[in-house]
């Protein structure tokens, strides 16, 4: 199963494309119940494409929140494009997923 | 043994002129794949990352940047939620810092033209601290924060 949901939902000009992925985000500050230290394993970057073009890019540390939730306001946006939201994290892993507005 | 040595050469300067037409593709997209810099979010304050990424720029205060969902008192550190707006045309980044945490540098956020300046994340924060976030826009860098109490730190 994909790690990453996109809901869209049209509004009057606008798309508006919320994003929550499943992914600890440790920091490595935090310690396990045995008292060592979690490494660190957050995503890093995160991309956004709309029809096969980048429309943002988020670059972030082991600050945000566990299991990110990210909304973006998209200008336009019809019924049937695609939108794929891919990320990839320290530790070189990845995911991807197209969804399509409706 | 020259066969090979050939071979090699040929290769090699394949994949130069290849990562050079990379290189140059990525400088001409404002929101490109750029590679994530560890020293941005390894920095431990905010005077650091203002001096050394944003050489010292000035942002001035502004008041077309708008924050909702920011709680003045968050009660659990671990996930406080921020949407940043903003009236300001043609917002091409926005950066979520948070003063006092280990390392402030939250996210940054690349718009293409085609976004509104409209963003929304969760992040920890360890204490009672200043968030501030940063506005980049047609070249010219705005501010705004607000001041955050924590009742629980989510920093470890």
């Amino acid at each position: 199963m994909s790690s990453i949901k996109i809901r869209t939902k049209r509004l009057n000009n606008t798309t508006q494309i919320r994003t929550l992925i499943t992914h600890p985000m440790d920091n490595g500050r935090h310690k396990d119940k045995h008292g060592k230290l979690i490494p660190a394993h957050h995503i890093q970057q995160l991309w956004v494409k709309h029809n096969d073009e980048l429309i943002t890019t988020c670059e972030m540390g082991g600050s945000i929140s566990k299991n990110p939730y990210f909304d973006f306001l998209l200008n336009g946006g019809a019924e049937g494009d695609n939108v794929n939201i891919s990320w990839v994290d320290n530790l070189g892993h990845k995911d991807s997923k197209t969804h399509i507005i409706k | 043994m020259s066969k090979s040595r050939r071979k090699f050469i040929k290769q090699f300067f394949s994949i130069t002129a290849y990562s050079l037409s990379l290189t140059t593709g990525l400088l001409r997209s404002s929101i490109a794949m750029a590679e994530w810099k560890k020293e941005k979010f390894q920095a431990s304050s905010y005077k650091e990352i203002i001096n050394k990424l944003y050489k010292n720029s000035i942002f001035t205060e502004s008041r077309k940047i708008h924050f909702s969902r920011l709680p003045k008192v968050a009660e659990n550190g671990a996930l406080v939620p921020i949407t940043v707006t903003s009236t300001l045309k043609n917002v091409a980044k926005i950066s979520i810092l948070v003063e006092k945490n280990p390392r402030p540098l939250i996210a940054e956020f690349y718009l293409s033209p085609s976004m509104a300046p409209h963003v929304s994340a969760r992040f920890k924060m360890a204490k009672h601290s200043r968030v501030i976030v940063l506005v980049e826009a047609e070249g010219k860098f705005y501010k705004k924060s607000q001041y955050v109490k924590v009742t629980k730190g989510g920093c470890g």
